[in-house]
């Protein structure tokens, strides 16, 4: 794409965001109306990747391949139904208002919009909203077991952000039971021979024929050859950056490397530094943690959050003196009913842990740590009784007890007449990322042929992502958007045979590859792996976490400097390049979560405000709110990297065009 | 939390065709730790004396993606009930205990390396007929058909199966039963799932038979060691769809 150079630097074309004309609510359908399709007879010709089998990569894939693609599909693990999305436990957001509460889709929209403050790109989530309540229909007409009313209709509960319930669930298990949704369709399209499935199989490098995206190197993690793949087209759903704070709510196998890889081939990443801290985690609890574990937002419809009101009572509560079931109501201040009255508990996340965090580092946090406050269900138990509680969160009452051998549907204490029940302890810890591959309104990145849907792009939920809100996005892309707008790529490739993979692109990309592999052997030092990733998410969290400010960015990028530096002199992976060998595969990603570090922190050092998940302490509000620059930041920051990992990369601003929402300040209080 | 140090004797095979062995490893660890965060700590030490670490599967780590498997103390998951190896934590074990750590042993799940197997039979299953034949856009409102909420909860409990493979692991024949069973119920349980519920029951019937899994004996095994509680009601169930779409023919 030509940039245009102004006053504020390098600008992407209005055009080339390419948002169709009209008014807001009749743009996907303008777009649909007059977008280019490929025939039936010609579908057969053509040949698109997929990499990543999550709710994204799996709905695309299979959705693909019932369109009459032929599709081959990637996954890290031994199989698709492994990938993430089967951890996401909350539910599922759409605008189907059925509990008649004044739901719609325009609610849905400007909600997520507000919810992300003011930095989603407008176009993009109203079609998110748009296509919302196709999903339910689809994943009903799957066999998804949502959760039922006894007359027989769908369940419907409240998650952060809204007034309205408007999330569909399958107990604490939403993610599990889409994906096994997609997954099945997905099976569907494997035995019928349209998509291809490679398992245990990572992708190390996007091939680029003539300009355009024509294939990957993809290692397969078993036998440890690096392969060739060719296609058409080729389309990124693998998933966020979290991991680069080594403790997260993410697999263990969570990587960044493929969109690092698409970021060194030219593609723009856009707002890496809007991450999302999730408030209700268990509280890290030793050096030898290997991730968080996350305590669904489902927990806020009935648990109240919590900490003492008076200091002293703090102090004997992280001395273990007393527990928490021996705070009596009075003494305890549920910080986030009196902030924000009229959402309560159910503020949206970013609002949620900066709360936490003001309460922690004021002295009233509780655990051992400090770093924690309460989850209390004692109201909800008193006024449904413990069946209907255990009913709803059971499954998380017992997760929560495996992990910290505390049961909080078991009564602590009883003072008076009134029962208190032992409360969770939880804190905030990464969890998502809303910045990403920067895409167009097709979901293309900018490099022609290149698409990125789900965690992976940057698109629709700006600087903060409301709660039910992830499982939406992957599975619109995929279901509903994702196979309409590749095919206004497809369309005039008809003609175009698949590519060699014996081109010389391929051979060189293959060689590259190779080579990166042979470094990592050979410097044979004395640094595992995991103790320079460690290292690298404690600078991340400490000075490009909650809180950031110009200096500690500064410091950051000063450190991940000698990071790099441990990380490329004295690095040691054991074994070889033949076989299996975890250690080795992990060494990698490293790399890119290094690059990955240091473009969160650059994008941070930039944006001179805080909005959603990215708090600059320098700009708040007299009460500890967050405080936009609209005048100046109004826009999507996409880095463009420019020839090797250690030189910064460059600034490309794409303005925000909002015509149906007026953009104004955050409000939760009323 | 308190310390404590185990002894691990875990089988290492250094590739599919390769002779396994048990190896004995002493760590110290902490009752707050986890099982595989533990394996981790043992790990790290291995690769500070640049020998080679223990390869084993995992990945959510929360108990909810299938990937972790492992046979400990005789146990699919360990001695926890309920629970994934990667939701079992050391306060499960004494202090001192010398722990017996195995991959799944079945002829359908050949070890790939030390504590891993390939599991790909599970996923030809499914491919065989867990799935129902529409395409994505042609739905009808969700609402559209009331579905009982009895029935709808009684196919959430079936869908959760994880597929980790515990109850082939468990089971004295190697059998699948309850893997397919789980999922062959959940769609005959729901009305979108009835146009192929004969075919599907005998498809997956089959790819089992052909995959190599043994046959089953009604020991419940399976039900007991599975970190999800499948219940084996649905092994009667698989049962009678299938003789009733074999009567059908």
């Amino acid at each position: 794409m030509e940039l245009i150079k102004t006053a504020d630097g390098l600008v992407i074309p209005a055009a080339d965001s390419k948002i169709p004309e009209g008014p807001v609510a009749e743009k996907w359908t303008n777009y649909k109306d007059h977008q280019k399709l490929v025939n039936p007879a010609n579908k057969r010709k053509l040949t698109v990747i997929v990499v990543g089998t999550g709710l994204a990569g799996a709905s695309a894939a299979s959705t693909l391949g019932e369109l009459g693609f032929n599709v081959l599909n990637f996954c890290i693990q031994d199989s698709p139904r492994r990938a993430h999305s089967i951890a996401a436990q909350g539910g599922i957001n759409a605008a189907k208002n059925y509990q008649n509460d004044g739901d719609s889709v325009y609610r849905l929209f400007y909600d997520t919009v507000k919810g992300g403050d003011y930095r989603a790109r407008e176009a993009n989530v109203y079609r998110l909203a748009e296509v919302s309540n196709n999903i339910i229909d689809q994943c009903v007409a799957q066999c998804v077991p949502f959760a039922r009313e006894y007359g027989g209709l769908l369940a419907n509960r409240s998650f952060g952000g809204a007034q309205v319930s408007r999330t569909f669930y399958a107990k604490g298990q939403t993610g599990q039971q889409l994906l096994l949704g997609a997954y099945s369709s997905l099976n569907r399209q494997i035995e019928l021979g349209k998509v291809k499935s490679f398992n245990r199989y990572e992708m190390h490098d996007v091939v680029m024929v003539d300009g355009r995206a024509r294939g990957i190197i993809a290692k397969n993690l078993v036998t440890g050859e690096f392969e060739r793949f060719s296609a058409h087209a080729v389309v990124l759903a693998t998933g966020g950056y979290g991991n680069t704070y080594f403790l997260s709510t993410n697999a263990m196998s969570c990587n960044c490397s493929a969109a690092v890889a698409a970021y060194r081939k030219g593609a723009y990443f856009a707002n890496p530094a809007f991450v999302q801290i999730h408030p209700t985690c268990i509280p890290v609890h030793g050096d030898k943690q290997s991730k968080l574990t996350l305590m669904s937002e489902s927990l806020r419809n009935d648990g109240r959050i919590w900490v003492p009101k008076d200091l002293e009572t703090a102090k004997k509560l992280q001395k273990g003196e007393i527990k928490g079931s021996d705070v009596p109501e009075e003494e305890r201040d549920y910080y986030l009913e009196r902030r924000y009255p009229a959402f309560g508990n159910l503020v949206p996340r970013d609002v949620a842990s900066r709360a936490a965090k003001e309460r922690c580092d004021k002295g009233f946090g509780v655990n051992n740590t400090g770093l924690a406050v309460f989850l209390d269900f004692s109201e909800a138990i008193n006024r449904l009784g413990i069946d209907t509680v255990r009913q709803r969160y059971g499954n998380l009452f017992d997760m929560y007890e495996e992990i910290t051998d505390v049961n909080p549907g078991e009564l602590g204490n009883k003072i008076g007449d009134t029962c208190y029940y032992n409360p969770m302890m939880i804190f905030p810890a990464i969890h998502y990322t809303m910045g990403g591959l920067w895409v167009d309104y097709e979901l293309q990145t900018s490099l022609k042929g290149l698409y990125a849907i789900g965690e992976c792009n940057f698109s629709d939920h700006g600087a903060n992502r409301l709660g039910a809100s992830a499982l939406m996005q992957g599975l619109a892309d995929g279901y509903f958007v994702l196979p309409y707008t590749i095919q206004n790529y497809l369309s005039d490739q008809i003609s175009v045979p698949c590519p060699s993979t014996s081109l010389p692109e391929f051979d060189e990309a293959e060689k590259q590859c190779r080579a990166r592999q042979q470094q990592l052997l050979d410097i044979q030092g004395n640094h595992s792996v995991d103790s320079i990733h460690k290292e690298l998410g404690h600078i991340m969290w400490e000075y490009v976490g909650m809180a950031r400010t110009k200096e500690s960015l500064e410091t950051a990028l000063a450190k991940l400097k000698e990071i790099r530096k441990t990380f490329e002199t004295d690095l040691y992976v054991p074994g070889s390049a033949e076989g299996y060998n975890n250690e080795l595969d992990k060494a990698f990603r490293l790399r890119d979560f290094i690059t990955m570090g240091e473009l969160i922190a650059y994008d941070a050092l930039n944006r001179n405000e805080s909005c959603g998940g990215h708090f600059r302490e320098e700009y708040q509000t007299e009460e500890g709110e967050a405080k936009r620059d609209d005048e100046n930041y109004f826009y999507v920051a996409c880095w463009d990297y420019q020839g090797n990992d250690n030189t910064a990369p460059a600034l490309i601003k794409e303005p925000l065009q909002y015509e149906a929402i007026k953009v104004q300040t955050r409000n939760y209080k009323s | 939390m308190s310390k404590m140090t185990v002894t691990l004797r875990v089988w290492r095979q250094a590739g599919p065709k390769a002779q396994g062995e048990f190896k004995n490893y002493t760590v110290e660890t902490d009752t707050d730790t986890s099982f595989l965060e533990t394996l981790d700590i043992l790990n790290e030490q291995l690769v500070e004396k640049k020998e080679e670490p223990i390869a084993f599967d995992s990945d959510c780590r929360e108990g909810i993606c299938g990937m972790c498997s492992l046979y400990i103390n005789g146990h699919p998951h360990g001695p926890a009930t309920g629970a994934t190896t990667c939701q079992l934590y050391m306060r499960r074990f004494k202090d001192g205990e010398t722990i017996t750590v195995e991959p799944w042993r079945s002829a359908a799940f050949p070890v790939i390396k030390d504590l891993i197997v390939d599991r790909n039979a599970f996923d030809k299953i499914q491919q065989a007929g867990g799935y129902v034949s529409f395409n994505c856009g042609g739905a009808q409102d969700a609402n559209d058909l009331p579905i009982s909420k009895v029935a709808a909860d009684m196919a959430m409990d079936s869908a959760t199966c994880i597929g980790c493979g515990a109850c082939v692991a468990a089971c004295k024949n190697g059998s699948a039963m309850l893997f397919v069973s789980a999922k062959v119920s959940q769609f005959a349980l729901l009305p979108q799932g009835q146009v192929e519920r004969a075919r599907r029951a005998r498809k997956m019937v089959a790819k089992m038979d052909e995959l190599g899994f043994g046959n089953c004996t009604n020991t419940g095994a399976c039900s007991a060691e599975c970190p999800k509680n499948i219940s084996l009601s649905n092994i009667a169930r698989l049962n009678r769809e299938f003789i009733a779409a074999k009567c059908a023919e």
